[in-house]
C-alpha cells in the first residue's frame, strides 16, 4: 500500500499502461502460486492423499474467487471503516476501468490482483488439516473463512482499516496473508484434531521433487506477489522485487547451516521450506527496507521459523504442513522487522526504530499482536460452528484407505492393472465391458 | 520350519510390523502386491472413463520361522492386520524344506534363528 502515499502519483488518477501491464502479469503470477502450493503440499503428504491435498488448493481458487467477487472485495476495500468495509462493491458493482484513488491501474485489475491473494491465503490454511478433513467440510470452511477472516484482515491492513490508518506498514500481506493463514492453521489443527496415526507412525513426505518444484513455482509467483504490491512499476515495486530475490537466498543459507549443525546433512525438503520462509519474511517488508537489511532479515528471520519446525512435531498438535512456522512465525518476524529497520530514504514513508522512529515499531507490534489473535479466535469459533452442523473429519476407514479414493474416486498413481471398464447402458445400469 | 505368508491391507502394514516386533519375531520380508479377495469393487472415474478396480493394493509379509514361532507369528499378523471389514487379508503357513543363512552357510533352524549379539 506504500505507493498510495507517494506524492509522485498522488495526483494521477488516470491509467498508466506500463503499470497496468505489470499488474496484469503480477496477477497471473500470484494465481500460479496456488498451483505451486498445491504441488508443494501434495509432495509433503502420503501418496494416498496426493490428489485431495492438491484439490484443496484448486478448490480454494474456485471458492475464494467467487466469495471475493460477491462480498469479500467489498468488505475489504470499500470505505475506511475501522473494522470492516462496506457493501458498495457487492457483486463487483462499481468495479470498472476507473482507477481507485491513488492508483494508476484500472479498478478491475486492482480487484483481480487482490483476489489472487485471497485465493492463496485460503489455500494455505488447508495445510493444517490435510490427510483427515472431509472435503465437503473444507469447502464450507473455505467459503466462510475467505469472507470472515481474510477479508476482515485485508481491510485492516490494506483497505483503510484501523491498522493501516494507524500507521502499520504491511507491504504485501504479513497481516492478512501470512499471520492470517499461519495462526488460523493452528486453530484449524486444534479443532479438527490430529491424524489417527500421528505420533504413532512415521508419516513421511511421498515426493520430495514435488516439494522442491512447488517451492520453486511459489518463489517465481512471489515476484508478482511482492513485486506487484506497489501497484505500479515504481520504486517500491522494484525494491520489493529485488528483495524477493535476496531474502529467500539468505534464508536458504541459514537453513543449510542449521541442517548441518543438527543432522550433518543439508536436506532438500528443508531447502524447499527455507525458500517459502524467505519469501514470507520479505512479504510484509519488501518495499520498506533496504536490500542490505533484506539480506539480514533472511539470515536472522529464518532462525525462529526453523526452531518452530523442529519443535512442533514433538508436540501433540498435528499442524501437518507447518503453516504456522513457515507463514505465521515468518510473517510475524517480517512485520516486526519493518519496525526496526525501515528507512524513509528507501521507502519514502517512514523510518524504523534503528533510524530514530520508535513509534513505527509500536505500530508494527500492534499488528503482530492483533492479526494472530483475530485469525486464531475467528477460525477456532468458525470451525466449532461448522463442526456442530457437519462432521469435520473423515471416518477412520476413509482416512485409512486415503482421501483420494474416498473423496475423489481417483488415485494419483493409478496403474490400470485390474481395472475393468464400465459402460452405462440405456437404463442407467452399468455393463462391465469385456476387458479383452 | 514353516514359511508364514500374510497378505494384509497396506494401511495396516505398520501395525503388523509392531505386532511382530512385540512377539519377538525377527527376520521379515515385505512386498507390495495387488490382489482380489472378497471385497467390493471400488469404482473410479477418469474424465469419461469409469472403471471398477478389481485388484486392491496389499502388502505381503513373508516370515520364515521355527515351529515354535509359527503360532506367535500368526497371532501377531492377525492382531496387527485385523479391522473386521471385508478385505483384511489372508495368512498361509507352508512347510519349509530348507533355509540357509548366506553369510555363514548355517542351514535349517540355525538359519531362521535371529543372531543374538
Amino acid at each position: 500500500m506504500s505507493v498510495l502515499d507517494l506524492p509522485l502519483i498522488a495526483q494521477a488518477s488516470q491509467v498508466d499502461t506500463g503499470d497496468t501491464a505489470w499488474m496484469l502479469v503480477s496477477t497471473a503470477l500470484v494465481l500460479l502460486m496456488t498451483i505451486g502450493l498445491g504441488l508443494f503440499y501434495a509432495g509433503l503428504v502420503r501418496s494416498k492423499n496426493t490428489l485431495n491435498t492438491f484439490m484443496m488448493c484448486v478448490a480454494a481458487i474456485a471458492i475464494a474467487m467467487v466469495t471475493w467477487a460477491l462480498v469479500g472485495y467489498s468488505l475489504a476495500f470499500d470505505g475506511d471503516g475501522a473494522l470492516i468495509g462496506g457493501l458498495d462493491y457487492f457483486a463487483m458493482q462499481g468495479v470498472d476501468f476507473i482507477p481507485r484513488e491513488g492508483t494508476t491501474i484500472p479498478h478491475l485489475v486492482f480487484f483481480a490482483f487482490q483476489a489472487t491473494f485471497c485465493i492463496i491465503t485460503t489455500a494455505l490454511v488447508s495445510g493444517a488439516v490435510v490427510e483427515r478433513m472431509r472435503f465437503g467440510a473444507f469447502l464450507v470452511f473455505a467459503t466462510l473463512w475467505s469472507i470472515l477472516v481474510y477479508a476482515v484482515l485485508a481491510h485492516w491492513a490494506f483497505g483503510g482499516g484501523w491498522l493501516i490508518s494507524g500507521g502499520t506498514l504491511d507491504f504485501a500481506g504479513g497481516v492478512p496473508v501470512e499471520m492470517g493463514s499461519g495462526f488460523s492453521a493452528l486453530a484449524a489443527a486444534l479443532v479438527v484434531g490430529a491424524r489417527k496415526d500421528y505420533g504413532r507412525q512415521a508419516l513421511l513426505p511421498h515426493n520430495a521433487v514435488y516439494v522442491l518444484l512447488g517451492a520453486g513455482l511459489l518463489w517465481f509467483g512471489w515476484f508478482g506477489f511482492n513485486g506487484g504490491s506497489g501497484f505500479s512499476t515504481g520504486d517500491a515495486s522494484v525494491l520489493a522485487f529485488v528483495n524477493t530475490l535476496l531474502t529467500p537466498a539468505c534464508a536458504l543459507i541459514t537453513w543449510f547451516v542449521l541442517d548441518l549443525i543438527r543432522g550433518r546433512k543439508v536436506t532438500a525438503i528443508g531447502a524447499a521450506t527455507a525458500i517459502i520462509v524467505g519469501c514470507v519474511l520479505i512479504t510484509p517488508a519488501g518495499g520498506y527496507i533496504s536490500p542490505g537489511w533484506a539480506m539480514v532479515l533472511g539470515f536472522v528471520g529464518a532462525l525462529p521459523c526453523y526452531a518452530m519446525i523442529v519443535w512442533r512435531p514433538r508436540t501433540r498438535v498435528d499442524e501437518t504442513l507447518d503453516v504456522l512456522a513457515a507463514h505465521g512465525v515468518a510473517g510475524f518476524t517480517g512485520i516486526l522487522f519493518i519496525g526496526l529497520v525501515a528507512q524513509a530514504n528507501w521507502n519514502g514513508i517512514a523510518d524504523g526504530l534503528f533510524y530514530g522512529n520508535a513509534a513505527q515499531f509500536g505500530d508494527q507490534v500492534l499488528a503482530a499482536l492483533a492479526a494472530p489473535a483475530y485469525a486464531f479466535i475467528a477460525t477456532y469459533v468458525l470451525l466449532r460452528v461448522i463442526g456442530a452442523v457437519m462432521p469435520l473429519r473423515a471416518t477412520e476407514h476413509d482416512e485409512a484407505i486415503g482421501m483420494d479414493v474416498a473423496y475423489h474416486g481417483e488415485e494419483a498413481y493409478a496403474t490400470g492393472e485390474g481395472a475393468i471398464l464400465v459402460a452405462p447402458d440405456a437404463d442407467g445400469e452399468v455393463l462391465v465391458a469385456d476387458p479383452g | 520350519m514353516k514359511l508364514v505368508i500374510g497378505i494384509v491391507r497396506p494401511e495396516k502394514a505398520n501395525d503388523v510390523l509392531e505386532a511382530l516386533y512385540r512377539a519377538e519375531v525377527r527376520g521379515v520380508s515385505m512386498s507390495r502386491v495387488q490382489g482380489h479377495g472378497g471385497e467390493l469393487d471400488r469404482v473410479e472415474t477418469y474424465r469419461g472413463t469409469t472403471v471398477k478396480m478389481g485388484l486392491s493394493e496389499k502388502v505381503r509379509f513373508e516370515v520364515a520361522v521355527s515351529d515354535s514361532f509359527v503360532q506367535p507369528t500368526v497371532d501377531a499378523l492377525c492382531e496387527g492386520a485385523r479391522t473386521g471389514e471385508v478385505g483384511d487379508g489372508k495368512i498361509f503357513v507352508v512347510p519349509l524344506e530348507q533355509a540357509v543363512r548366506i553369510r555363514t552357510g548355517e542351514s535349517a533352524e540355525a538359519a531362521v534363528t535371529p543372531v543374538v549379539k
